[in-house]
């Protein structure tokens, strides 16, 4: 919870977090040491200086230390998990589903825990996605298109097998389509960074809400422009948002130009726990104030409301989280704690 | 290393100088990615580079190394060019395709889609629009109207644009030419398409072009903050080319 200086109080949901293993045990060759090397740089980068963590901490860290870091000392309500496999770089997978499973298992009110799937997976993959939304009530999974697989050098969300699991998602009620339009996890080729193929999925899907996390970074000119003509397609502020630290500038444009074109309905908060901790990310986003020069370019603002929304209300609605009643219980919780 | 050395590396430089970041649109001596330049008697060129990360995209990886030795292949007296890329996931592969001479497609085979011309294109235009951003910026601040503007031939632009217009408006031109015919009578300022723009959608183009700028730059400062971050170098410090190219003032050459 966070606390206007007015004493009000906000709900946040953290969009985009992570519960990873990256420990030199897990590593399986150099491409896991450089793949952890890539997000540290990524953080100690990007952090404010006092926020650096040790390499090593950095690599693993505890179920305690993550609580902590988004509840006790972040202001996050609740967080969505986000699976990342790699298990062709780490022995037991970088931060599958099944080990943030045990996080959120710890803590059901505060987290919520997303799936994933890949079309490459063909008919026993289809399988797969009923076993886990199943398994793990899904209402959300994350799709890396550019990942390369063998021969393979990513796919698209308009691929005809694609087509099959965004409708097996459907009728699973899995509402939310998180894709990583983004800096790269793997070297990409020319169409890898294309943010087109979500406006096709996202026309032939109007029930599924597609939130491209980084909001298309490096392509966000593009993005904006399909965002603008899709209702269901949403903008994740990850790795957008730290560089309101470094680089204020910069992020001014970043979310006047999100804010003219996606709109403060659809743009989602997320801290990419653990490359930044979402402290000083919200604490700073609420004190951030739009300069006038872009204000007036855009002729957008950042008000108190869309803060709201961008932070907590947005997520709440398109995962049907009552705010209320969650508050609610995370008060008991609390007491239950506290006993 | 000889005078006659001294001077080869130095018009090495100046070719890298005209080799860009596909994507961010500045050079790769500017952007820190070259490490080094070694010239031997014979003419024979070897060249270090490293990019922000070990993930970076392979076909900009392999465009900047295709780039870099072409243009230092020009040299009259160069005699072999190497282009060596470190710590990155393809290394070996881009390193091999430069010493063999090969294409995109013929390193990377199964992996590739086709050449490169097509990607490269993408980025020339949004150069070109990055490009007319600065320069309309320019423009527009020192109190010229959008009217005037879009009505403007390219031989008439040049004949208003001195002092810093005049370095935003050679780098303007240099791209102009990407979306179409760029002869002194074209009209000056058109869209990507290479289409005039009406004075009644100069606010709609301008904010395309702001769109597209703000991605550039953004994404400038992320390769930049993590090359710094990845070799444990603070950002701003000089580089070695800095102190080849002059570009040191002297207190901070002793202070180093």
């Amino acid at each position: 919870m966070y606390r206007t200086k007015d004493g009000e109080d906000i709900f946040i949901i953290d969009g985009h977090t992570h519960f990873w293993d990256a420990s030199k045990g897990n590593q399986k060759n150099v491409h896991g040491t450089q793949f952890i090397d890539c997000f540290y740089a990524y953080h100690k980068n990007l952090s404010p200086k006092d926020q650096v963590w040790e390499k090593e901490k950095f690599e693993k860290y505890d179920a305690e230390t993550m609580y902590r870091d988004l509840f006790v000392d972040g202001p996050d309500d609740m967080a969505i998990l986000q699976p990342t496999f790699l298990t062709d770089f780490y022995n037991n997978g970088f931060n599958t589903t099944e080990r943030n499973s045990a996080m959120a298992k710890k803590h059901p009110n505060r987290f919520i825990l997303n799936g994933a799937f890949d079309p490459r997976d063909g008919e026993k993959g289809l399988e797969g996605l009923h076993e886990q939304a199943e398994k793990y009530k899904l209402k959300g999974v994350k799709l890396y298109t550019a990942e390369w697989r063998g021969e393979s050098k990513g796919y698209k969300l308009s691929d005809k097998m694609t087509y099959r699991y965004l409708e097996a998602a459907e009728k699973l009620g899995i509402k939310n389509i998180h894709v990583h339009k983004g800096p790269t996890i793997l070297p990409l080729n020319r169409d890898a960074f294309d943010v087109a193929d979500v406006d096709d999925a996202a026309t032939s899907f109007q029930n599924l809400n597609f939130i491209v996390e980084h909001c298309g970074l490096p392509r966000l000119d593009d993005f904006c422009w399909i965002a603008t003509q899709e209702t269901n397609v949403y903008a994740g502020l990850a790795v957008a948002l730290p560089f309101i630290h470094t680089r204020p500038g910069y992020f001014a444009h970043i979310i006047s130009e999100l804010l003219f074109w996606v709109g403060e309905d659809k743009i989602l908060y997320g801290s990419d726990y653990a490359i930044w901790t979402p402290r000083w990310l919200v604490e700073k986003f609420m004190d951030f104030e739009l300069p006038d020069d872009v204000a007036k370019e855009t002729g957008v603002s950042l008000t108190l409301e869309a803060k709201k929304k961008i932070l907590g209300l947005n997520a709440a609605r398109i995962y049907g989280i009552d705010i209320e009643a969650q508050k609610a219980k995370l008060r008991a919780g609390e007491l239950v704690a506290a006993e | 290393m000889s005078d006659d050395n001294l001077g080869w590396a130095s018009e090495v430089l100046a070719c890298l100088d005209r080799v860009n970041d596909p994507e961010l649109d500045e050079s790769v001596t500017s952007l820190g990615f070259v490490t080094g330049v070694l010239v031997s008697d014979d003419g024979r060129v070897e060249i270090g580079y490293r990019l922000p990360t070990y993930w970076c995209a392979a076909n900009f990886a392999f465009l900047m190394a295709d780039d870099m030795r072409t243009e230092v292949g020009r040299l009259p007296w160069v005699t072999s060019v190497g282009v060596e890329l470190g710590d990155h996931m393809y290394a070996e592969t881009i390193n091999t395709a430069m010493t063999r001479g090969q294409s995109f497609q013929e390193a990377f085979a199964a992996e590739a889609d086709g050449d490169l011309d097509g990607l490269r294109r993408v980025f020339l235009v949004k150069a070109f629009q990055r490009r007319q951003m600065a320069l309309l910026d320019y423009l527009l601040a020192a109190g010229r109207s959008p009217d005037t503007l879009v009505a403007l031939t390219i031989a008439e632009l040049q004949s208003q644009c001195v002092d810093t217009g005049a370095l935003l408006l050679e780098r303007y031109l240099e791209r102009r030419g990407i979306v179409g015919p760029d002869g002194p009578d074209a009209p000056a300022f058109v869209d990507e398409h290479g289409r005039i723009v009406a004075a009644a959608d100069f606010p709609a183009h301008r904010r395309t072009l702001r769109r597209v700028s703000v991605n550039v730059e953004f994404n400038g400062a992320l390769c930049r903050g993590l090359l710094a971050a990845r070799f444990d170098e603070p950002e701003g410090e000089p580089t070695l080319l800095d102190f080849v190219h002059g570009r040191v003032k002297e207190d901070r050459r002793q202070a180093i």
